[in-house]
């Protein structure tokens, strides 16, 4: 479980984020909503530590990463996955070195035991045949499978995926939603999404926190965002015509 | 700073780095390195000739000459100003591109001190092939000098071999090794330092890479002249 309590941060004398509190939980995919430029990376790379906060505090399972040294923060870092926005692949590694170089920088395992493990993860993003390939050869739909597969290479407590699937078609970013979602319950990961994808909204969102201009605006799950009569979330939502309608048939299902 | 001189996490990972560095930066850098020397102890021979032999001037100072200017300047400052051009850009742009592209916080995320992963391995493979280049250099020089001077008739071979082992003084090339570790040192440090905090895209990344070929070329002629001055006196 991640609790993060009154975080604010300013860039400049500009605020960013004000006052934002709240709780993600274990085994669920918890989104961060919001506009472009609504503060959402910075939140997240606040949450994870690349960013330092004004105030606040961000709890790991009730750890406060403030309060480490840089040792403590060495080894909350390890229990960390994260999947950047566009994959963030180191470029001079292939697939299979990009998967393993966790392993190799922080375990004692035997070759034999690390390519067990590299083959569990890239098969369980269905990555095959792949390994010898340098990152600027594959798909970006397969850079973020392997972005994937590092992250949870060192079986992660926390996963955190800034945007997964933009530039993505939308069949591949269903994969990459079902597979995140598949992974979050399976390890029973705390993971953190940051999304304006509406897809990923009404598939995979166990718990929604849609921020705007900085502050918190709304929090609930997919099921309540049809209900919610936020205007805000409302008109970030359901902005184009398709997804009004789309609204509208579901509330009528439900009635029914 | 402190960040890149610390501990690395493992050992193996950082020896596997140097070496796969000493091949990037310095292997990759010999044969530019020879083409250049060659032709420029040719030049320097012949320029020589044309310019200093008189009846008064005793015609072993081509060999000589060129020796000296070799040792002196032109493989230890100049030869140094030209991997400033090579690997200090290089140096920039890759570290660079990696900090716009999210590697190296990916590296943070991790846990990994990416500044110690990333620079130190360029750092010690840079002062460690620095003498080495110089080397090579100062005997290419010296060929390509035996080579021109002969073919052009300008100088028999004899006289050449004589003139670059007349009045050596080892001092020379003390002096030119103490310089090339420290312009390897900031041939790798500097354009590390402004690639790892470049900020923005593809065009920070570019004038990083330009500045740090400036700033380093102005820092290496600055610390020659430093330590000329320190060495000499």
């Amino acid at each position: 479980m991640i609790e993060i309590k009154n975080i604010s941060k300013s860039f400049e004398g500009r605020d960013v984020l004000i006052d934002i509190s709240t709780i993600f939980e274990k085994g669920k995919t918890n989104l961060i909503i919001g506009q472009s430029g609504s503060g959402k990376t910075v939140l997240l790379k606040s949450i994870v530590g690349l960013i330092e906060v004004d105030s606040g505090e961000v709890l790991f399972d009730g750890r406060d990463n403030r309060n480490m040294n840089f040792n403590e923060k060495k080894l909350l870092r390890q229990e960390i996955g994260m999947v950047f926005q566009n994959g963030a692949l180191f470029d001079s590694l292939t697939v299979e070195e990009n998967v393993r170089f966790p392993m190799d920088m922080f375990t004692d395992k035997t070759m034999k035991e690390k390519t067990s493990r590299l083959n569990f993860c890239l098969e369980r993003v269905n990555i095959k045949d792949s390994n010898r390939l340098y990152p600027a050869e594959i798909s970006g739909g397969m850079r973020k499978r392997v972005a994937i597969a590092r992250a949870i290479a060192l079986n992660p407590k926390y996963l955190f995926c800034d945007e997964p699937n933009s530039g993505l078609d939308p069949v591949t970013s269903i994969l990459i939603d079902t597979l995140i979602k598949e992974i979050t319950a399976e390890f029973d990961i705390t993971t953190v999404i940051n999304t304006h994808d509406m897809n990923s909204v009404m598939e995979i969102g166990d718990k929604i926190l849609f921020i705007s201009e900085g502050k918190k605006c709304w929090e609930g799950n997919n099921t309540q965002i049809f209900n919610t009569r936020n205007k805000k979330l409302n008109a970030f939502v359901f902005a184009s015509p398709f997804s009004k309608k789309f609204k509208e048939l579901r509330l009528m299902e439900d009635d029914e | 700073m402190a960040r890149v001189f610390k501990k690395p996490e493992k050992n193996s990972i950082y020896w596997r780095q140097l070496i796969l560095e000493i091949e990037k930066l310095g292997i990759h850098s010999v044969g530019i390195v020879a083409i250049i020397s060659v032709f420029m102890g040719g030049i320097i021979t012949l320029q020589l000739t044309y310019n200093m032999v008189s009846p008064l001037m005793p015609s072993y100072i081509i060999g000589l000459g060129n020796r000296d200017t070799l040792i002196l300047e032109f493989s230890s400052t100049i030869l140094s100003l030209m991997l400033a051009g090579k690997i200090g850009s290089n140096i920039a742009s890759e570290i660079g591109s990696m900090r716009v592209t999210e590697q190296i916080d990916s590296m943070e995320i991790m846990g990994v001190n990416s500044a110690s992963y990333l620079i130190l391995p360029k750092i010690v493979a840079v002062v460690f092939i620095s003498p080495l280049l110089f080397i090579i250099s100062v005997t290419c020089g010296l060929f390509g000098g035996l080579f021109t001077g002969p073919l052009s008739g300008v100088v028999t071979v004899a006289t050449y071999l004589n003139g670059i082992t007349t009045t050596f003084n080892p001092f020379y090339v003390y002096f030119s090794i103490i310089k090339t570790f420290v312009f390897g040192f900031l041939i790798a440090t500097v354009p590390a330092y402004l690639g790892y905090y470049v900020q923005g895209g593809a065009l920070e990344v570019g004038r990083a890479s330009t500045k740090s070929v400036v700033n380093t070329s102005i820092l290496i002629l600055f610390f020659d002249l430093v330590l000329t001055q320190l060495l000499f006196k």
